[in-house]
């Protein structure tokens, strides 16, 4: 096994590119170095990128924000425009783990580690992030929708790295929540996540709006039904109740020994209407 | 596998060592540097008993490579107390008799000293929600948590 660490992202996407099969990029490490004490795993590259310039920063531009793959997710609560910007997608990263894990893990590692209870994931795609994956052919941006293809499964080609999160700047009058439900307080894994986005026009009724969900499925869902249930509404109760039908409709969750199906379906709404109510407070609706 | 020349900063100290690539943090600290303050108890992140601080941040050490150290800035528990003179943490945990067994505790330490260097009054329910991480299977939580508040409180310069 080899560890290297580029100072470039030519280089490492070059480095990925000439790898043999088990190359595996590292960031924040939290899952990464789990895998590594299984006895069956196998590396020929360990690839850090944090000697990249840029991979451990948070800056701005015309178009919104630009998080680095290794910004850990304790910085980005520290980040007071990101956080006024985007809470529900700070709070949401802000999940993962424990102080440990904050200090070390980040919202890229979180979306190519694929796994369908990702906290992150489904605010981000409320959100309508995206992600700039560098290449040996050079970079192209992606949906963050279009990443996962299942548990464990990313479209990423070979040689391909995702560099950074961009997530633009929010639109006058919106708001973005992201809840999750868990056992216990907190340090767990997501039984169901719900993340939400609107925007209200000048008279306070919903404008637009995503509806992405977690753990109820092979890989998180955009519930564009339950995104029209609320748009033209101000998420009276009537809204809210079709809301959270259409989210309990479009989960496809799994028995498993956090929880069932019926409970899955049952939770994606009650979640959803608690985050849409949460995320039209913040865009200022009453 | 060749071995990794890595130059790197504990407890203020330049320090430089070889590890191969896939050692941990944790097991240069133990087996390659002497410094056995830090326990390992699960290896996965877990735990929180290989607690370090990197850079400002609490880490686990087991979830950190070796060669990650590179030009970082790590604090361990040997670097806490000054010569003989124990840390208020360090001091207020005997006092509440905070540990049992003690392999926790130099994590819990750990973890509580990067609290308090960003919050010098943090309340309850920020202390528990801060050392989530760190488990402890004897003594219970409440001792630990009076002992970081009372340590807080002295470090503020209040009366006791």
């Amino acid at each position: 096994m080899r560890y290297e660490r580029p100072d470039t992202i030519q280089d490492a996407t070059a480095l990925l590119a000439s790898a043999e099969a088990n190359s595996f990029v590292l960031a924040g490490g939290t899952d990464l170095l789990v895998r590594m004490q299984n006895d069956d795993f196998e590396a020929d590259l360990i690839l850090d990128i944090k000697s990249i310039p840029g991979m451990d920063a948070v800056s701005q531009n015309d178009e919104g924000f630009v998080i680095g793959a290794a910004v850990p997710a304790a910085a980005l609560s520290e980040h007071a425009a990101l956080a006024s910007a985007w809470p529900g997608v700070v709070e949401a990263a802000n999940l993962i783990g424990s102080t440990q894990i904050q200090g070390r893990c980040t919202m890229v590692g979180n979306l190519c580690n694929a796994s369908p209870a990702a906290d992150s994931v489904p605010a981000l795609v409320a959100a309508g992030a995206r992600v700039r994956v560098a290449g040996p052919a050079g970079a192209r941006d992606v949906a963050i929708i279009d990443i996962p293809t299942g548990p464990g499964k990313t479209s990423l080609q070979k040689g391909e790295i995702v560099e950074a999160v961009l997530l633009p700047h929010p639109a006058p009058r919106s708001g973005d929540a992201y809840l999750r439900f868990i056992p216990r307080t907190e340090m767990d894994i997501a039984v169901i996540g719900v993340g939400v986005y609107l925007a209200l026009d000048e008279a306070g009724i919903v404008s637009s709006a995503r509806i992405a969900l977690g753990a109820v499925g092979p890989k998180v869902v955009l519930a564009d039904e339950a995104a029209a249930a609320i748009i033209g509404t101000r998420l009276e109760q009537k809204a809210l109740d079709a809301l959270a039908a259409a989210c309990s409709a479009a989960s496809q969750p799994i028995d498993d020994k956090r929880g069932t199906v019926a409970f899955r379906k049952k939770v994606a709404g009650v979640l959803a209407r608690r985050a849409a109510t949460a995320a039209y407070a913040r865009a200022g609706g009453k | 596998m060749s071995s990794i020349a890595v130059s790197t900063t504990i407890n203020d100290d330049d320090v430089e060592f070889l590890c191969q690539p896939d050692e941990t943090l944790l097991d240069v600290l133990r087996n390659r540097l002497g410094l056995m303050g830090s326990k390992e108890g699960c290896g996965t992140g877990d735990c929180g008993a290989c607690s370090t601080i990197m850079d400002g941040r609490v880490v686990c050490s087991c979830l950190v490579l070796g060669a990650e150290a590179q030009g970082r800035k790590i604090e361990t528990i040997e670097g806490m107390a000054q010569g003989s003179d124990l840390h208020p943490l360090q001091t207020k945990f005997i006092e509440h008799a905070a540990l049992q067994c003690g392999i926790c505790t130099p994590g819990f330490l750990i973890a509580a000293k990067a609290l308090l260097d960003r919050n010098p009054d943090p309340t309850e329910t920020e202390i528990r929600f801060w050392l989530a991480g760190n488990l402890c299977r004897c003594t219970g939580y409440d001792k630990i948590v009076r002992a970081v508040q009372d340590a807080a409180a002295e470090m503020r310069g209040e009366p006791a």
